[in-house]
């Protein structure tokens, strides 16, 4: 068993801010769309607007981290492949086979979560971002001289890809039991700290 | 050093995106701050201006003390005769308007610029209550600003017709006889009263000219009532926005029923909002809109008011402060800012009356469906049947052998539509299509408050040609009147019978005489002058009336998922993207399978785990 330091406090505090405005954008959001839930439609409507403007506020520093930091070279994809990492998690897992890529200070993500997150933040993110702020400021189209557009293909790309957001979450939160224990993954995104297993040393 | 500044300077912002969301969502539990929690709803605004025009002692002439009107006057014309006697150009000003020609004199501008036609009541106009003014005029005409037009040879240049005391009388006495033609009853005819309705036993006594002549003054809600209010021949009957509940002589209106013309608040008269210059007041008049644009306007400069957004702006709502009951300035909240904001942006697609006018007929009721088919019958010993039913605590007609069947609506909500200010109408003798069945042509031609049959054709007598997509429509209020009133099936032209008998020599062919329709129609038709093949049938008619009065305070206004829900009240107007009431259901099941797909796969993932003991 041994303990490395993988995750800094930015990656740390980023992350966690992003899962609950995920969560409390998804639930205003899908108070929104099916009108019902705790909240008024005008107040959801109004917090969905400040959680969004929250959220881009914290892009803003993640970027300007990832660039600074030169953690961006994390998403690189390099060592082994998707393949092999989705042949892991179908069969191998339950085979107790070793994991296929190490986890390491400098390199940290396996390839799937390489590509999850290459799409969750070059794709998902931004069009969430970009269709999300359209949605919103739609009486204002005019100023960029699109005010002929519909409105209602963004609506139902925002809407997709909120589920999709959900999916997605639901889908990573699984994985985080993947760990050395059930809760090893989720420690180490609260601590920093991660333990692993001795043979991958 | 460098490094610990940074690091403060990520860790400052960090916290700050953290704690936004935490705090906002306190302040929210902790403010319930649903709209108008805050403001307690009021009954009075005490801090409001008198502006009506009825204020004790704010003329400069009492009309009591002049000679001119110290007389014994016999019947209206010589009390006009009196008035033009000071007020030289009075007639010659109100001949122009269409209070006295029943021609919309924005009409007759462009009719002779652009040879396009007169209309107006007196010309062209067909409607779906009492259906037309020819041939009917004696009781139509109880409603027009003059006296004696009873028939065809009315002579339109005589000044002393006008009749000036139905709108400037302020004893509140002053009454036209429903049949009259204009006149009230006079003393020198009817010394006792003249019977009203006939064989009812009531009495309308005389009125006294020489007292009115003396009590004059600008018009209040009273004079306009007098025959606004009874539009389509009864209390409320046609506008669904428009009744004796707003009447200042019964201390009316309830500031719940309308904001502006509250009694005990604002106090607004009807010239507040419908300016007049030169006797000729401002308004819609069929085809044409009540305004050009709706944009602020400067008081004294433009005379038309009659746009919410001539006073109010195009963007109502505060964003910063409000004035409250009080007069204090109160900071809106940030929940009230952002609100407001996005309520202001709704005023390019939905106009003021959609939300400040939360329900149609809200005090009386109003009709809704005129079945002209049904009429004439009566019970085994020959005498009209006449049935009442309860309307919301009010009794109102449900059948009446002289006119057929009725439904009527109050306090209910109105039907949506696009709306910008211009309509088409179908005027007399105008081809119908009188095939297409109604769901071939629409897909919500039918109301909570008619019996519309969708397999049959409807005529719309008038109807807004727009939509999502013209910058001037905008989500309107209507009431919409539907009914069943006769045709020419030959010639496919809307009909005019001839319903109240009069005392021309064709009174005999009058349905409330002869209860034929055939008699009655070709009566009519020949009156008017129109083509008619002798044949008749039924057919069912569409009315769209736009709701603008009885703005209700703002406490009352409509909620944001009246419309943004999935079976709100917009539910039947589609062809745009609505947030709440929109989406796609395919994609909605497929969003919910991958969220289902992801747990499912998770659920058995982990479970195989469990079971085959595997590490993790």
């Amino acid at each position: 068993m041994k303990r490395i330091f993988i995750y800094k406090r930015f990656e740390r505090i980023w992350h966690w801010t992003q899962a609950l405005l995920v969560i409390v954008l998804a639930l205003t959001g899908f108070n929104i769309h099916y009108g019902w839930g705790v909240l008024e439609f005008q107040q959801a409507v109004v917090l969905h607007k400040i959680f969004a403007w929250c959220f881009v506020v914290l892009i803003a520093f993640a970027i300007f981290w990832h660039l600074t930091t030169g953690e961006w070279k994390q998403y690189v994809p390099g060592r082994g492949n998707v393949i092999e990492m989705a042949m892991f998690y179908l069969f191998g897992i339950f085979r107790n086979e070793e994991h296929p890529v190490k986890k390491t200070t400098l390199s940290k993500l396996n390839p799937l979560q390489q590509l999850s997150y290459i799409v969750l933040k070059i794709l998902v993110i931004p069009i969430m971002v970009t269709s999300g702020f359209l949605y919103y400021y739609f009486n204002d189209w005019g100023v960029v001289g699109i005010e002929h557009w519909p409105l209602t293909p963004v609506a139902l790309i925002h809407t997709i890809g909120a589920f999709a957001l959900i999916a997605g979450m639901i889908a990573h939160i699984y994985l985080t039991t993947t760990g050395h224990t059930p809760l090893s993954n989720i420690r180490a995104m609260i601590t920093g700290w991660e333990e692993l297993e001795d043979e991958s040393d | 050093m460098k490094h610990k500044l940074r690091k403060r300077i990520w860790l400052g912002g960090l916290t700050a995106i953290v704690t936004i969301p935490i705090l906002l969502l306190g302040a929210m539990a902790q403010s319930g701050d649903a709209p108008g929690a805050d403001e307690t709803p009021q009954t009075s605004t005490p801090h409001a201006p008198k502006v009506n025009g009825i204020i004790p002692g704010s003329a400069t002439a009492d009309h009591s003390k002049f000679e001119e009107l110290q007389v014994d006057f016999p019947d209206g014309p010589s009390v006009t005769a009196a008035c033009l006697s000071c007020h030289t150009e009075a007639s010659k000003q109100i001949m122009k308007t269409s209070h006295w020609t029943w021609i919309c004199h924005r009409a007759k501008a462009l009719m002779l610029k652009e040879n396009k036609p007169a209309i107006g009541k007196a010309e062209h106009i067909i409607n779906n209550f009492c259906i037309a003014l020819a041939s009917n005029e004696p009781r139509c005409t109880s409603c027009h600003a003059g006296y004696g037009w009873k028939n065809k040879d009315f002579d339109f240049t005589d000044e002393t017709l006008v009749d000036c005391l139905v709108c400037h009388d302020q004893t509140g006495t002053y009454k036209k006889y429903p049949t009259g033609a204009g006149h009230p009853v006079y003393a020198k005819d009817f010394p006792d009263g003249r019977e009203w309705p006939k064989g009812s036993g009531k009495m309308m006594s005389p009125v006294d000219l020489t007292n009115i002549a003396q009590n004059v003054g600008t018009p209040t809600r009273h004079n306009c009532g007098t025959c606004h209010f009874f539009g389509g021949g009864g209390e409320g009957v046609k506008h669904g926005d428009m009744d004796v509940q707003l009447d200042n002589q019964l201390g009316l209106p309830h500031r719940s029923l309308d904001v502006h013309m509250a009694a005990d608040g604002a106090n607004f008269n009807c010239t507040q909002c419908h300016t007049t210059k030169d006797h000729q007041v401002a308004g819609r008049c069929f085809e044409y809109g009540a305004y050009d644009e709706r944009e602020f306007v400067m008081r004294g400069i433009e005379t038309n008011l009659l746009a919410c957004e001539s006073c109010h702006s195009a963007r109502p709502h505060p964003v910063t402060s409000r004035v409250n009951e009080d007069g204090e300035v109160r900071e809106l909240t940030w929940m009230e800012r952002s609100r407001n904001s996005k309520l202001n942006q709704h005023s390019d697609k939905v106009s003021c009356q959609a939300c400040h006018i939360p329900t149609m007929a809200r005090e009386k009721a109003t009709k809704m469906w005129w079945d002209w088919s049904k009429a004439g019958q009566k019970d085994e010993n020959g005498k009209g049947i006449v049935k009442k039913y309860d309307v919301k605590g009010e009794q109102a007609y449900e059948y009446h052998f002289k006119k057929g069947e009725f439904i009527w609506a109050k306090d209910e909500v109105p039907d949506y539509i696009w709306f910008n200010g211009t309509m088409k109408h179908t005027f007399m003798g105008d081809k119908i299509d009188d095939v297409t069945p109604v769901r071939d042509k629409c897909n919500h031609e039918h109301g909570r408050f008619d019996k519309i049959d969708l397999d049959k054709p409807v005529v719309w007598i008038n109807r807004v040609e727009t939509g999502y997509d013209d910058p001037k429509a905008r989500i309107w209020p209507a009431k919409v009147h539907r009914g069943i009133q006769p045709y020419d099936p030959v010639n496919k032209t809307l009909v005019i019978p001839k319903l109240f008998p009069g005392s021309g020599d064709d009174k005999g062919e009058a349905y409330w005489k002869c209860f034929d329709w055939g008699r009655s129609i070709t009566a009519g038709m020949a009156y008017a002058g129109l083509e008619y093949s002798g044949e008749y049938d039924w057919i069912q008619t569409e009315m769209i009336w736009p709701l603008k009065h009885t703005v209700a305070p703002k406490e009352d206004a409509v909620q944001c998922l009246e419309c943004h829900s999935r079976d709100g009240r917009l539910h039947d107007l589609v062809g745009f993207y609505m947030p709440g009431r929109d989406y796609s259901p395919i994609l909605d099941w497929i969003g919910i399978l991958m969220i289902v797909g992801a747990l499912g796969v998770a659920i058995l993932h982990g479970l195989l785990r469990i079971l085959l003991g595997t590490k993790g």
